[in-house]
């Protein structure tokens, strides 16, 4: 598996084709994909066409950007101009942008190869990707598990070489659980470090786009492009981009880890518990220091979460009216009966579920109880991860409580579901950076995550901290087979 | 936290749902149980904490007041479910 540096290399020195490079990986694409069901649209002939335009500019001896004809992956809630985007919903399921979202004209600019659209719960809201209108993405390290999500296309196809890099979405973990569940790497930036601008709207004051790749070099290459500020998109943060590989190779010695005591507690798994822990020993050996910390406001993260989520979603997802854009139900008698039948029939399970808990959590004589405790949990919790960033460069966790589960373990049960995402909500509600990287496999053979955290806009702390451990720990590599 | 089937009701038609009986069942118990689960946030009292809304210290973007070109009409209106003259078109909503 070549990172993406190689390829790029490759590809100016003439020793592959930006044809050869997609060829090869629609090859794997058509002998995988059938397992795995990552991807819910793919243009195979627009893939190849801008593949050989790259090959004739570049013969013609232009300039290409470093990036030029490396596949990219995208899910399926990142708006592609002319180039369905549907959430995984049956609302959008015809739904054609007739603009980009600020990352995917930042691809392009790069003249990346758009490679296709990945599968993902409905509207982003799930924890294991079975929530999509179309199709139940499958874990490549298993077929009976599920890839995490909601962000499970993006983290699977990864995962399987069918994509070198893909862009998914974390709004409480959706980028880094199923990169935990899949082996791969995934970084959730700063809020407001990469534009939402095009980013179909779950929850607002959370959402943030990030990359998913097989190494942190990659992921940190992607960043590179996808960050910035953005005119479009009013809460990117006036900060000047940087290059997040600047730090990579510096050493941790006399760096500081906090080891938050409280994500190492009843319910987490053992094995996942031994494998950060050995982890954190991998990190001293390196020369960091590592030491256990409280993080004592914890246990309110999840209720909060899913309270200020839900809130958001319950308004964001209001647009949804059968008017403007996406489904509207065949017949109605009046205008609240088009509304009603319209979100009935085409939203989801799950997607009603949250609807219903934000507009109850908003709604008169429960506002104050919810919505408005739930913003003051938000400040506490913000509050204390300030305090520890005063004393540490990251913390370490595990990514999720668990490895991956089966498929339709916890389909019954959506507080189950929920607490899949215990370790990675309070990263979304503090508004800070985390990246997750595999640190081994339990009994089964499924990959085992941990979550480096860094402050707000030092994300190049965190990829220095996972690219060390990923070029000097004593990790066994494995490569996934599969059907 | 005892949610009846009246406040499910009266919550689906705050969020324009309209839930089919089976639905109200199932989402009786689901709203149950996840606000049981809310609810641990009000084992606590905060009295003198802000609410915060937005993570990060940005407040009043504002831009310099440029004419720019807006996008077509037409494209715009081409995910309409229904459009006539350039307009959505929407059930009678005036007697």
């Amino acid at each position: 598996m070549k990172t993406v540096l190689e390829m790029a290399n490759q590809l100016k020195n003439k020793e592959v084709s930006s044809l050869e490079l997609v060829e090869s990986y629609l090859k794997r694409i058509h002998d995988v994909e059938q397992h795995v069901n990552a991807f819910l649209h793919m243009d195979e002939e627009a893939i190849k066409t801008q593949a050989k335009s790259i090959d004739q500019r570049r013969a013609r001896g232009e300039e290409l950007s470093a990036f030029a004809g490396i596949p990219i992956s995208i899910k399926d809630n990142i708006c592609t101009k002319d180039i369905r985007t549907t959430c995984a919903s049956k609302m959008l399921e015809n739904f054609v942008p007739p603009y980009n979202a600020t990352v995917i004209n930042k691809i392009q600019s790069k003249d990346m190869i758009l490679f296709g659209k990945l599968n993902m719960d409905e509207f982003a809201m799930g924890s294991s990707t079975e929530n999509s209108a179309f199709k139940i993405t499958r874990n490549p390290w298993n077929l009976d598990y599920v890839p995490g999500g909601s962000s499970g296309g993006s983290a699977a196809a990864v995962a399987a070489m069918m994509t070198p890099l893909a862009l998914g979405s974390d709004t409480g973990g959706s980028i880094r659980q199923p990169a935990s569940y899949c082996g791969v790497v995934g970084l959730k930036p700063t809020y407001g470090r990469v534009s939402r601008f095009g980013l179909v709207a779950f929850a607002s004051s959370l959402d943030q786009i990030g990359p998913l790749g097989q190494n942190v070099e990659d992921v940190a290459l992607a960043m590179n492009v996808i960050g910035g500020h953005d005119a479009m998109d009013s809460t990117s943060a006036p900060v000047d981009s940087l290059d997040y590989t600047a730090k990579l190779k510096e050493s941790l010695k006399g760096k500081r880890i906090g080891l938050p005591i409280e994500f190492f507690g009843d319910g987490i798994n053992v094995e996942v518990k031994d494998a950060v822990l050995a982890a954190a020993k991998e990190y001293e050996n390196l020369g960091a220091i590592v030491e256990e910390v409280r993080f004592d406001l914890s246990n309110l993260s999840l209720p909060a979460y899913y309270l200020i989520s839900s809130a958001e979603a319950s308004s964001n997802l209001a647009r949804y009216d059968g008017i403007k854009y996406g489904y509207r139900t065949p017949e109605f008698e009046n205008l609240l009966d088009l509304y009603q039948k319209t979100r009935d029939e085409a939203f989801g399970k799950e997607v009603k579920r949250r609807i219903m808990l934000g507009t109850y959590a908003l709604s008169s004589g429960y506002y104050d109880a919810y919505y408005k405790k739930a913003q003051q949990v938000r400040t506490l919790i913000k509050q204390e991860f300030d305090q520890l960033f005063e004393k540490y460069d990251v913390l370490l966790t595990p990514t999720g409580p668990t490895t991956a589960f089966k498929v339709g373990a916890k389909t019954n049960n959506p507080v189950e579901m929920y607490l899949t995402d215990i370790c990675t909500v309070p990263i979304n509600i503090a508004g800070v950076p985390a990246i997750s990287i595999n640190c081994g496999y339990d009994q089964k053979g499924l990959p085992i995550g941990l979550q480096l955290i860094g402050k707000a806009f030092d994300e190049q702390t965190i990829l220095n901290f996972a690219y060390q451990y990923e070029q000097h720990a004593n990790v066994d590599k494995r490569t996934v087979t599969i059907g | 936290m005892k949610i009846t089937k009246d406040q499910v009701e009266h919550v689906a038609h705050l969020a324009r749902l309209s839930l089919t009986e089976e639905e109200k069942v199932q989402m009786t118990k689901d709203m149950e149980m996840i606000l049981e689960f809310a609810d641990q946030i009000n084992e606590y009292t905060f009295e003198d904490v802000n609410a915060t809304a937005h993570v990060i210290p940005i407040n009043n973007v504002f831009r310099d007041d440029e004419v720019s070109p807006s996008m077509n009409r037409d494209v715009l209106l081409s995910n309409a479910p229904s459009k006539e003259n350039g307009c959505y078109t929407v059930p009678k909503v005036v007697e």
